[in-house]
């Protein structure tokens, strides 16, 4: 089963990042971009086919290592 | 007095941080490699140092406060052992859980590398003692992740408890209420980004660093 988790900065924590980005985009002529965020895309082979089990050790893999609760929330997409 | 700076790969500052300890204190200091299970007997200091710990991969300080040293090092802390965290020492001990909060990048998105003027906002710990009356220090920074950031309860309880310990005077990287450096609630965990091993003696430039490492090692 394969992993994909989604990383991204909690809604109240400034993304400068994302700004950056904005930015540029309304540089090149997209002014009505807004609310850019920039993440982060971690993808892996659970070498396991029990989606539950999956589920749950992928939650403790973020919450242990992935993302920092502190700022970040995370997603996850499990595909068989 | 003993002190160990801890090594990670990619750590930039450990010598740094041994010089300014040998010179501004008689304190014997040991390098201990991150892949270390057990620490130095009768330590009064541990000290994380700055650089770019595994390259600041995933997050800065993710991988390097999972290193096998750093059990250790929060056993160490546990039993009232002075450990300080220097910049990317600092994003280490937050990612590590043992100082609240984390490290963003900069709020201006550049590296800033500097000297910064600072209160010394609480001088009865462990770390300021040799401050004295004195309110104000000057020290270096030089981070891109150096924006501290906690949610408002923790700035709240931080403020309340008297665990803000350095605040800038000019915020260079948009920190959450200027901060600069925090103590556990112990008061023997310090995390600050300024660098005190870059400021430690007169021909330096900028000499206020000797005072914290002074007053960790008077205070064992």
């Amino acid at each position: 089963m394969k992993a994909v988790v989604h990383v991204f900065l909690k809604p109240g924590v400034l993304d400068v990042q994302g700004k950056a980005v904005e930015n540029a985009l309304h540089g090149l002529g997209w002014s009505n971009v807004d609310g850019v965020r920039v993440g982060r895309v971690i993808t892996f082979d659970l070498g396991q086919d029990d989606r539950a089990s999956a589920e749950a050790d992928v939650k403790a893999m973020c919450d242990k290592l992935l993302a920092n609760p502190v700022i970040e929330s995370y997603r996850v997409d499990l595909d068989a | 007095m003993k002190a160990a700076v801890v090594v990670f790969p990619g750590s930039n500052c450990d010598r740094d941080c041994k010089v300014a300890l040998e010179r501004s204190t008689a304190a014997q200091v040991s390098m201990v490699w991150h892949q270390e299970t057990a620490l130095p007997d009768g330590l009064d200091l541990i000290v994380l140092p700055g650089g770019f710990a595994y390259g600041d991969y995933l997050r800065c300080g993710a991988m390097a406060a999972l290193s096998p040293v750093m059990s250790e090092v929060a056993a160490a802390a546990g039993r009232g052992v002075a450990v300080a965290g220097i910049c990317n020492g600092f994003q280490i001990l937050c990612e590590a859980g043992m100082l609240p909060g984390a490290l963003l990048r900069n709020a201006a998105l550049k590296y800033v590398c500097k000297p910064v003027d600072l209160d010394v906002v609480n001088s009865q710990t462990r770390f300021t003692a040799a401050f004295g009356a004195r309110r104000e220090a000057t020290m270096t920074v030089g981070n891109g992740e150096g924006n501290f950031f906690a949610d408002e309860e923790t700035l709240d309880r931080l403020d309340g408890e008297g665990q803000v310990v350095f605040r800038y005077k000019h915020n260079p990287n948009g920190s959450s209420r200027s901060i600069a450096g925090i103590v556990n609630p112990a008061g023997n965990v310090l995390g600050l980004m300024p660098h005190p091993d870059r400021a430690f003696e007169a021909d330096l430039g900028l000499a206020d660093g000797a005072l914290l490492f002074q007053s960790v090692m008077a205070s064992a």
